[in-house]
């Protein structure tokens, strides 16, 4: 191999780099609430179909998911219509008739009144997974805890201060913090250190992580409802580029062999 | 048939001509590598910008009250809508790589020197109105990020003393960023800015084709001609390089695909997350950090105290650019033949770019300022060092004709 200067001075110039910011890159990373892995496939449609009835029976009372159409759901779940109408609709339009599967999904509650009632604007949930992230949302789901000095009687670990009363309680029960003692250089000091069922709800806490799961999934899936496809289609294109390839290097070599 | 149609048009336009001088009689050096792919695929990216382009305004509404709405029509309800949609996101960042990559090539082999430094300014001034154009195509999507990075960079300009505050107020058309700014930025995004870009890019190409390619080697191939006049290391551009860029345009297309369809958002760098909430004049984001091709600079103002000063070096770090041609003293092009100074300082350059842009998306610590400084000045010390040292350079011999 021909000696070549200037890959190996800048191979030499990047190591070197490299050494110099391996302990400033290792410090620069972390900060925040650890998040739990969320083990979701967003290829299950049984699980999204389970996240659809959860989003269906505890969020879309309040949170609407705006830019999602029911009969999307329908389509990309393997549902039939009457089954997302009869899950998900339950609203009227002005004129007092049934709101038609082909609408956008909102809510009837105004800004107004949701400021009234919990101190802010509810949220639309269509982005949600894609702003915060699936791990973040499968964490907020399970990291309600009491503390009486919200308005609510919970409040989150993930999201601190939260405006949103615990509405999964009755399934996931009811949660304390737990508290360990850390020394801070002479300061004992008590840090939050897991939580501690004190009320059981009606799942047990493998069946509401299972419940948060299908939630997320469902979640991540309104968020970008296209992944599947764009997946599938992916792979396609990636093969037809790479047979592709082989002709046009064949092309090339055959008008260069003249070329000395 | 078709003999007679060109003959006809050629009667009326030089079709025959214009072929025969920028293709099929182009002369371009044989010993081309892969740096050399990047030219090409520059064009090819702007021409799926502009086509993938045309096809999101016919969804879009540069409206504030539903822009941000009308993204996500296109992103679901639109028949293929998300495909368009992230050709033109990835198609933003496909083309800062590809020009970087170009721009890099330049610099190792010396293609901004004599003759080729109206090339350059060309090049230079395409790279500027594409930086105008992601910075405004970036707003349209009319998420936090979209408003807040227009925000930060907007304020950049109130730095100037005077004329600072009417200039922002100028520039947004508002007292904040609001409807009249996302209105006018679009009209630049789509009608001005891309007329600019397609202008100048035709200047650079007419200029290149006028002097003619360098290469690897920074050997001038006009010089050994033969009987006919023809280089001896040339091979008309037509079909040999057609046929190779099209291998080049197949590998590119190749990365390009696997980003579109399986890491469209490019992990919060290409499509931050905060922009998929509506942006809220009221609620800052916690961290607001550009997307990654504007970072070096980004990273520069960052470490200098004051902000006028900062918003000059800034600028300055892409203004001395400009004039490489005249910074760099050595008569040899080709880093192949150049000193080892040189090639020391062009690594020194590249790895600092690299590690500002890294810097500036991180948060603004102390040791990390600190760093930032320091890469600051590598940046900016590059180009002293090139222009103390080109002049006596001790460089190689550069053999006649092109090598390989």
């Amino acid at each position: 191999m021909k000696y070549n200067g200037i890959k190996n001075t800048f191979i030499t110039v990047f190591m070197a780099t490299a050494v110099l910011l391996t302990p400033v890159m290792a410090s620069a990373a972390g900060g925040g609430v650890a998040l739990d892995d969320a083990p979701i496939d967003i290829n299950d449609k049984e699980s999204l179909r389970r996240g659809a009835k959860a989003f269906a029976d505890y969020c879309y009372s309040c949170h609407a998911a705006s830019f999602m159409r029911f009969n999307r759901i329908a389509k990309d779940l393997e549902m039939s219509e009457d089954e997302v109408r009869e899950m998900m609709i339950h609203t009227r339009g002005k004129k007092g008739d049934p709101t038609k599967i082909g609408e956008l999904m909102k809510v009837s509650m105004t800004d107004d009144y949701a400021k009234n009632a919990f101190g802010t604007a509810v949220p639309d949930l269509s982005l949600t997974a894609r702003a915060r992230g699936a791990d973040w949302v499968y964490t907020y789901l399970r990291s309600f805890y009491t503390d009486p000095y919200r308005p609510t009687g919970f409040n989150n670990t993930v999201f601190p201060d939260v405006g949103m009363p615990n509405v999964l309680w009755s399934l996931q029960g009811v949660q304390d913090p737990v508290y360990k003692k850390v020394m801070h250089g002479d300061v004992e000091v008590e840090e939050m250190d897991g939580f501690k069922l004190v009320q059981e709800g009606r799942l047990s806490a493998e069946e509401y992580d299972a419940f948060a799961a299908d939630l997320t999934n469902f979640m991540v899936y309104i968020a970008e409802p296209v992944q599947a496809e764009r997946r599938s289609l992916g792979w396609k294109v990636l093969l037809f580029l790479a047979i592709f390839f082989v002709f046009a290097y064949m092309l090339k070599k055959e008008y260069w062999k003249d070329v000395h | 048939m078709g003999n007679k149609l060109v003959a006809w048009i050629d009667d009326r336009f030089p079709l025959t001509k214009m072929w025969n001088e920028h293709l099929a009689e182009y002369y371009t050096p044989k010993n081309f590598n892969f740096w050399y792919f990047f030219g090409s695929l520059a064009l090819l990216v702007l021409v799926i910008q502009i086509v993938s382009g045309i096809f999101l305004t016919m969804h879009y509404k540069p409206d504030g009250a539903t822009a941000f709405a009308s993204v996500e029509y296109i992103m679901r309800d639109v028949p293929y809508g998300w495909l368009i949609r992230y050709i033109h996101s990835t198609g933003a960042t496909a083309f800062f790589v590809v020009v970087y990559l170009h721009m890099l090539r330049g610099l190792l082999y010396g293609s901004y020197k004599q003759p080729r430094e109206l090339i350059w300014l060309f090049g230079m001034f395409i790279y500027l109105a594409l930086m105008a154009e992601a910075f405004m195509g970036y707003l349209l999507p009319w998420g936090q990020m979209s408003y807040w990075g227009a925000q930060v960079i907007i304020s950049l300009f109130g730095a100037i003393p005077v004329i600072g505050d009417d200039l922002t107020l100028w520039i947004r058309g508002d007292f904040v960023i609001g409807d009249a700014t996302l209105n006018r930025f679009f009209a630049l995004h789509v009608i001005a800015l891309p007329f600019v870009l397609v202008f100048l890019v035709i200047a650079h190409i007419i200029a290149l084709h006028e002097v003619g390619s360098n290469n690897p080697d920074g050997v001038e191939i006009k010089k050994n001609k033969d009987a006919n006049g023809i280089p001896l290391d040339g091979i008309p551009f037509h079909p040999y390089y057609t046929v190779k860029d099209i291998v080049g345009v197949v590998v590119f297309l190749f990365f390009f695909s696997v980003i579109l369809f399986y890491f469209p958002d490019g992990g919060g760098y290409m499509l931050e997350h905060a922009n998929f909430i509506a942006s809220d004049p009221l609620k800052t984001p916690e961290h607001i950090a550009p997307v990654w091709y504007f970072t070096p600079f980004y990273a520069i103002l960052r470490a200098v105290p004051d902000k006028l000063l900062g918003v000059g070096a800034m600028f300055a770090a892409i203004a001395l650019l400009f004039f490489m041609p005249w910074i760099d003293r050595c008569k040899v092009k080709s880093v192949r033949y150049r000193g080892t100074i040189y090639k020391v300082n062009l690594a020194v350059f590249i790895v600092s770019f690299v590690v500002l842009g890294w810097l500036a998306m991180q948060p603004a610590t102390p040791t990390l300022t600190f760093l930032s400084q320091l890469f600051s000045f590598f940046y900016f010390a590059f180009f002293v060092v090139l222009y103390v040292t080109s002049k006596n350079e001790n460089t190689k011999p550069v053999p006649d004709r092109v090598t390989s």
